[in-house]
């Protein structure tokens, strides 16, 4: 059964082409996706989040609980309303799930995780929930809304209770804020600058078209995709799943193995590294005509071979865009197998763009 | 609703079908088809004087979603490739049955093209595959 979000009457009414996500009938493109990346790269644009999963953890035990669960250290998290990009890792090491910790006081953290994948971590997170006495309760009677671009924030704000603008607008990058039922982050996942806003989900719609009416751009999920991935942004399922891990993934920075915090994971990380020769995640640009997809291979001459994890089309770069999982000692230029045709890529480092600026070279 | 002009004949898999004065025809893809696969970034048109049998990939039209074959809807000689479409990959977009042609052919049978879907067969196509 296709599961809905509050906003799906909305997204009808606008004429959205629907596309099932991870078993959620979802907006890919209002109209022309390519000028939907624009409006979030040059303006404002906004896109309908509900189906990520928010999951609040109240107990006394939960930074306990979430310094044995996430990769990254919670510890980091000392000021109220701070997030945290973590992985969630298997004993083994591969990722469970990539996803936002917000520590809203002490006693309560709020996670935000992905919606293909949340039936099995709250069944993961319950399961170490219940041992540590930490209460898990899945949010689903709030809807989201990612509102991203340079003018995102002005519009949110113009949009707000008077009584939060001040304290919206004040928000440092990667700082939430709580008023009531209502929950606003600086976060994203687009590589521009923005909000994140959770809200009870009987207001979303009449929030929705407020930001349309304010000059808020809707966006769908194709759009969604080709920002991420210009913002050298992972995708669970397609750049790391429970087979590969952060340090294979180029989620290494989010892995904090200093010191003796023993998460779930970090044993099978620590050998990893000690055995060496790690695959790494890379930027590739394409320098000649096509469109790199996913699962193309990538030959790195004497290094071997790797594969394609993310590609498509940079509507700011105008040209072709992939992250790929390549062997170690592979070298600033690869070949990729596109559909039969040997075509030539660079390595770079991502990300390829933030905040409407191209930082690699084309 | 897709836009299917009376005057074109279609294929199955949405590519349409021009008869010009001259004898030759222009090939597209449908409005349908430009639709389904979202804006296109990426054309690649067959080269003048390739001999194509009907129903060969001759194109490829690489959309932000996906890039798929396009198949020549009659046998014989390719006499011109749109060539717009290498820094316009978006008249496809815009103006399908116009701007947006791929390739004129020189058919090698008139039957080939007698023998193509008429707009109202294509349409009850289209209305059965929704």
């Amino acid at each position: 059964m296709t599961q809905r979000t509050p906003l799906h009457p909305v997204h009808l009414e606008l004429g959205a082409r629907m596309v099932d996500f991870g078993g959620w009938d979802m907006p890919l493109a209002y109209g022309s996706q390519i000028e939907e990346h624009h409006a979030v790269r040059r303006d404002a644009g906004m896109f309908d989040v509900s189906h990520m999963c928010v999951v609040d953890l109240h107990g006394a035990a939960v930074r306990d609980l979430l310094s044995r669960l996430l990769a990254n250290d919670v510890g980091r998290l000392k000021v109220p309303g701070k997030a945290l990009y973590s992985c969630m890792l298997r004993e083994d090491g591969g990722v469970i799930d990539d996803l936002i910790a917000y520590f809203i006081e002490e006693g309560w953290f709020r996670l935000v995780v992905n919606a293909g994948t949340a039936v099995k971590d709250l069944e993961w997170i319950g399961r170490h929930a219940a041992q540590a006495g930490v209460k898990v309760a899945p949010r689903r009677d709030l809807a989201m809304i990612a509102v991203q671009g340079p003018n995102a924030r002005a519009r949110v704000v113009s949009q707000m209770p008077a009584v939060y603008q001040e304290r919206v607008l004040a928000l440092a990058p990667f700082f939430g804020v709580a008023g009531g039922e209502l929950f606003v982050a600086r976060t994203g996942y687009t590589g521009e600058d923005g909000f994140e806003v959770m809200l009870p989900a009987v207001q979303a719609p009449t929030f929705w078209l407020a930001l349309k009416a304010a000059g808020v751009a809707p966006c769908g999920l194709g759009a969604r995709d080709t920002l991420r991935l210009e913002a050298g942004m992972n995708l669970y399922g397609n750049d790391m799943d429970e087979g590969v891990g952060p340090l294979e993934s180029g989620l290494g920075w989010t892995v904090v193995l200093d010191g003796e915090r023993d998460f779930i994971g970090r044993e099978a990380l620590v050998e990893q590294k000690r055995r060496g020769g790690l695959r790494r995640l890379v930027g590739l640009v394409l320098e000649d005509r096509g469109v790199l997809r996913a699962h193309q291979r990538v030959l790195a001459g004497e290094a071997g071979e790797g594969e394609i994890t993310s590609g498509g089309w940079s509507p700011t770069m105008e040209r072709s865009i992939a992250l790929a999982r390549v062997p170690a000692g592979t070298g600033d230029r690869v070949q990729v197998d596109l559909r039969g045709r040997l075509v030539s890529a660079r390595v770079v480092k991502p990300p390829f763009v933030r905040h409407g600026q191209v930082l690699v070279n084309v | 609703m897709s836009n299917v002009p009376g005057d074109l004949r279609y294929t199955k898999s949405h590519e349409w079908v021009r008869a010009l004065p001259d004898g030759s025809v222009e090939v597209g893809i449908t409005d349908h088809a430009q639709n389904a696969l979202g804006d296109l970034v990426f054309v690649e048109v067959p080269q003048t004087g390739r001999q194509v049998g009907a129903g060969d990939a001759f194109a490829v039209v690489e959309s932000v979603k996906a890039a798929s074959d396009v198949y020549s809807p009659v046998g014989g000689e390719v006499v011109a490739g749109n060539d717009a479409l290498a820094s316009q990959p978006e008249l496809i977009n815009q103006e399908p049955y116009g701007q947006g042609w791929i390739a004129r052919l020189k058919p090698g049978s008139l039957a080939d093209v007698e023998g193509l879907l008429d707009a109202a067969a294509y349409e009850a196509f289209l209305a059965s595959e929704a």
